[in-house]
C-alpha cells in the first residue's frame, strides 16, 4: 500500500541509482508515447540519466533503481529515504538485490581480488542487498528489468492518489490467457513459471524456452514441489540451484530453495531475511 | 593546496548512463590534472560468471548493461562459440545483425535527442527542449520505438532480451511479425536522414585531436559482429589478439583501470566516430550518399561529430534493417547444435559506444572458468581525459560555471556507458 498520499497535480519526482546496470531508470525513458505527456504532470526534480537539471528534495516520489554493495550507499539510501515522502523501487536490484547478490554466496574479498590488481583500494560490502532491507519501501516494481507498462500504471496511481494494480500471479497463468503451449509439459523444458511473479509478458515460453525467474517469487510460491518436478526430470540438483540463483538470487522464497537445495545457507548475518 | 592552485569539479555527470563525476586541478593558467571519475559500486561479473553455464552466462552478461544489452550477449555468444568450435548458419547471423540494428537504433536514437542535441542547442535535457523542438523530440522518440519494437520481436524485450543462445536463437521469428515493420522502417529509415541533416547543421565548436581510431572492419559488410580489429594506423589483428596489443593498466590518480596499445603507449579512440571513420565505403547507399553532402570530412578529428557520425549508423541501421526485412526468410533450425568440450574462446563485436572484447575460458561439462570483459568505455577513458586537458587549456579559466560545462558537454560527446566500465572499475568511496 502506497504510504504517504500525493495531493500536488504535479508530481515533484526524483530517480536515484545504486548498483545496478541503468536498465530500469531507461525504461522511463522507454515509454515513449507517453513521455511527453508525462512530462507535464511530472516534474522531474532529479533523473541524472535524463536531465542537467537537478533540484534540491524534498521529493513527492523516488524511484530508485539498484541495490546496496557499499558502505557509502547504505548512508545514501538512508538520506534519500528522508527526502522523499513516497519511496518506489524498480528493479530486481532494488527489491532483491540483482544478481551481483550472487557474491551473498561466494568469498567476495576473492572475488575483488581476482578482479583488481590493487584490491585494498576497493570498497565494497560483502553482501548486495535490497534498498528493503535498509529503509521502508511504500512500493516495490519487480523485474529485471521493470515492464515500463507498469512503471507508468505506478506514476498514474501515485497521480491519483490510489494503489498500483500490478499482479501477484505467477507467469503460468500469463502463458494460458496468451495461449502458448507449456514448455515443461509438452516438451520437459524446466520452467520457473508456476513460481515467478507474472509482469513480464510470459516471454521466455513464448520464446521456446523456460523461465528464469527474473520477477522474482510470485505470491506463495510452492518452490519445493517444483524443484523436485524438475530433478524427476533428470535435472541435476546443482543445476536447479544455479537457476534460482539468478537475478532474484536473494529473494526470499528463491534464497530458501537454494539454500535448501545446496545444504550450503548463506553464512553472513548482515543479510536481513 | 598549493598558491595558484584551483580545482573545478562536476559532482555528478548528467545525461550519460550510469554515474561519473568530473575532476579538474589547475595551477594558474595550466592545467595540473584532468579525471573522469567513477564512482558507481563494482559488481564483480567476471567473477560471478565462474562455474555458470554457457546459456546462463549469455543471459547474465546482459545486465552488465541496460542500454546496449545485445551488444553484451553477442560478444559473449560469439566467443562461447569459439572456445566450442562451433560456427553459426548465415541465417543465424542475419539475424543477429538485425538484432544488434535493434539496439544501435534505440541507443543512437536516444543518445543523440535526448542525451547530447540539448548540448548544442542550450538546453537541460531532451525533455525541456520539446517545449521548442516538439517536432525534433518526437521523431527521436519515435525512431527510439522503433528499434525496441525490432528488439520486442527478436528477442521478446528491449531490455536485457531472452531469445539469444548459444549458437543461435530459441526461437525463430515469425515471418508476419517482421513483415510488420517494413512500412514503419521504410518511414524510420526517412526520419533518421532528416535527424542526421539536422543534427549535422549544429554549431560544432572548433576542438580537433589526433586520434588513433579503432574498429572492427570486415570486407563485405559495416562492422557489427565480425570483422578484423583495425586502427587508423594500419593494425590488423583478430579478436584473439586482443590481449597482446591492449592493456589494461592502474593509475594510481585515477579512479579506474585504462586501456592502452602496448605497441604506440598512446590512449585510442573506439565508438561511431571511430567506426565511420574506417568504415565510410561500407555504409549502406543511403547513408553514405548521406555522408557525402553534410559537409564534414570522415575521419573526422572533432569529437563532437560523433552526434552525426551516430546520424548516419542510424540510417545505415534502418537501411540494413529494412534490406532484411524485405529479404526471404527460409524457416530453418534456429540453433546450431553444440555439445560441451574444454576451450577458450575470444571475441570483439561493436556495441553502439564501440568495441567490446570478452574471452571465455570453459571446461569439459560446458561452464565458464574464467572470464574477461573490456566494454568501449573504459578503452575510451585515457582519450577523454586527454581530450579534457587539451580543452580546457583551450578555454577562458575564469568563468569555472562554463568551463565545467563545456568539459562535460565534451564528455557526453563519447556517450559514455559507466554502468557498463564499473564491473571493473576501481571504486572511489568519496563523494563531493
Amino acid at each position: 500500500m502506497i504510504r504517504g498520499e500525493v495531493d500536488n497535480p504535479c508530481l515533484k519526482l526524483a530517480v536515484f541509482k545504486f548498483a545496478s546496470c541503468d536498465g530500469c531508470q531507461l525504461s522511463l525513458l522507454a515509454v515513449e508515447d507517453q513521455l511527453l505527456e508525462l512530462a507535464e504532470r511530472v516534474d522531474v526534480a532529479y533523473f541524472l540519466e535524463a536531465t542537467s537539471h537537478q533540484l534540491p528534495g524534498p521529493y513527492d516520489v523516488a524511484l530508485v533503481e539498484g541495490s546496496i554493495t557499499t558502505p557509502d550507499d547504505a548512508a545514501r539510501i538512508r538520506e534519500v529515504r528522508r527526502v522523499s515522502r513516497v519511496l518506489v523501487t524498480i528493479g530486481a536490484c532494488a527489491t532483491a538485490g540483482g544478481i551481483q547478490a550472487l557474491r551473498n554466496w561466494a568469498d567476495s574479498d576473492e572475488y575483488v581480488r581476482s578482479i583488481y590488481a590493487t584490491p585494498q583500494f576497493v570498497s565494497t560490502l560483502t553482501t548486495s542487498t535490497a534498498i528493503a532491507d535498509h529503509v521502508l519501501v511504500d512500493f516495490e516494481l519487480r523485474g529485471c528489468p521493470i515492464n515500463k507498462l507498469q512503471l507508468i500504471e505506478v506514476l498514474r496511481a501515485l497521480l491519483a492518489g490510489r494503489k498500483p494494480r500490478t499482479p501477484a500471479h505467477s507467469v503460468c497463468l500469463d502463458c494460458k490467457r496468451q495461449g502458448t503451449v507449456c514448455v515443461m509439459v509438452a516438451r520437459g523444458v524446466p520452467c520457473l513459471g508456476p513460481v515467478t511473479q507474472a509482469g513480464c509478458g510470459a516471454i521466455c515460453p513464448y520464446f521456446d524456452r523456460g523461465c528464469y525467474g527474473c520477477y522474482g517469487p510470485a505470491s506463495q510460491p510452492n518452490l519445493v514441489s517444483l524443484t523436485a518436478e524438475f530433478q524427476r526430470g533428470g535435472v541435476s540438483r546443482d543445476a536447479i540451484v544455479q537457476s534460482l540463483r539468478t537475478f532474484n538470487a536473494n529473494a526470499a522464497e528463491f534464497r530458501a530453495e537454494g539454500d535448501r537445495l545446496a545444504g550450503q545457507p548463506i553464512d553472513k548475518d548482515t543479510l536481513a531475511t | 593546496m598549493a598558491e595558484n592552485e584551483r580545482t573545478i569539479r562536476v559532482a555528478a555527470l548528467t545525461r550519460v548512463e550510469g554515474e561519473g563525476g568530473l575532476y579538474v586541478r589547475l595551477r594558474g593558467n595550466a592545467v595540473e590534472e584532468v579525471r573522469l571519475e567513477i564512482y558507481e559500486p563494482p559488481r564483480l561479473f567476471e567473477a560471478l560468471l565462474r562455474g555458470r553455464s554457457l546459456d546462463d552466462t549469455i543471459d547474465i552478461v546482459a545486465r552488465i548493461c541496460g542500454i546496449c544489452p545485445v551488444a553484451y550477449q553477442m560478444s559473449a555468444a560469439h566467443a562461447l562459440e569459439r572456445a566450442l568450435d562451433i560456427e553459426v548458419t548465415g541465417e543465424i547471423r542475419t539475424l543477429r545483425r538485425l538484432l544488434y540494428c535493434g539496439e544501435w537504433i534505440e541507443s543512437h536514437a536516444l543518445h543523440v535527442h535526448l542525451l547530447h542535441a540539448p548540448d548544442f542547442l542550450g538546453y537541460d535535457s531532451g525533455l525541456s527542449m520539446a517545449a521548442d523542438y516538439r517536432e525534433e523530440v518526437q521523431r527521436g522518440l519515435r525512431l527510439k520505438k522503433l528499434g525496441n519494437a525490432l528488439l520486442d520481436i527478436l528477442g521478446g524485450r528491449a531490455i536485457h532480451p531472452v531469445n539469444v543462445a548459444v549458437g543461435g536463437f530459441y526461437r525463430w521469428p515469425r515471418r508476419e511479425e517482421l513483415a510488420a515493420l517494413v512500412h514503419d522502417f521504410a518511414e524510420g529509415l526517412e526520419a533518421a536522414m532528416a535527424t542526421t541533416r539536422w543534427v549535422a547543421g549544429f554549431e560544432f565548436p572548433d576542438f580537433h585531436a589526433a586520434y588513433d581510431l579503432i574498429a572492427l572492419v570486415h570486407p563485405d559488410e559495416y562492422p557489427m559482429n565480425a570483422g578484423q580489429i583495425t586502427s587508423s594506423d594500419g593494425m590488423h589483428i583478430e579478436a584473439a589478439e586482443f590481449e597482446r596489443e591492449f592493456q589494461e593498466r592502474q593509475v594510481p590518480h585515477s579512479t579506474a583501470l585504462y586501456c592502452d596499445r602496448r605497441s604506440t603507449g598512446r590512449p585510442y579512440l573506439v565508438g561511431p566516430l571511430a567506426r565511420v571513420g574506417l568504415n565510410l565505403d561500407k555504409l549502406s547507399p543511403a547513408a553514405q550518399g548521406l555522408a557525402g553532402e553534410l559537409g564534414i570530412s570522415w575521419p573526422s578529428s572533432n569529437p563532437y561529430h560523433s552526434i552525426v557520425a551516430r546520424g548516419l549508423e542510424l540510417v545505415h541501421a534502418f537501411d540494413e534493417a529494412l534490406d532484411i526485412l524485405r529479404g526471404e526468410y527460409p524457416q530453418q533450425p534456429s540453433r546450431v547444435p553444440w555439445r560441451p568440450r574444454s576451450g577458450v574462446g575470444s571475441a570483439a563485436t561493436e556495441a553502439p559506444r564501440g568495441l567490446l572484447y570478452h574471452r571465455y575460458e570453459i571446461d569439459a561439462a560446458g561452464y565458464v572458468t574464467a572470464a574477461k570483459i573490456v566494454p568501449p568505455t573504459s578503452q575510451n577513458q585515457a582519450q577523454i581525459e586527454a581530450d579534457l586537458r587539451a580543452l580546457v587549456s583551450q578555454l577562458d579559466l575564469t568563468d569555472e560555471d562554463r568551463l565545467a560545462a563545456r568539459c562535460e558537454s565534451l564528455v557526453r560527446s563519447y556517450d559514455p556507458c559507466i554502468s557498463c566500465s564499473t564491473h571493473f572499475l576501481k571504486l572511489r568511496v568519496e563523494r563531493t
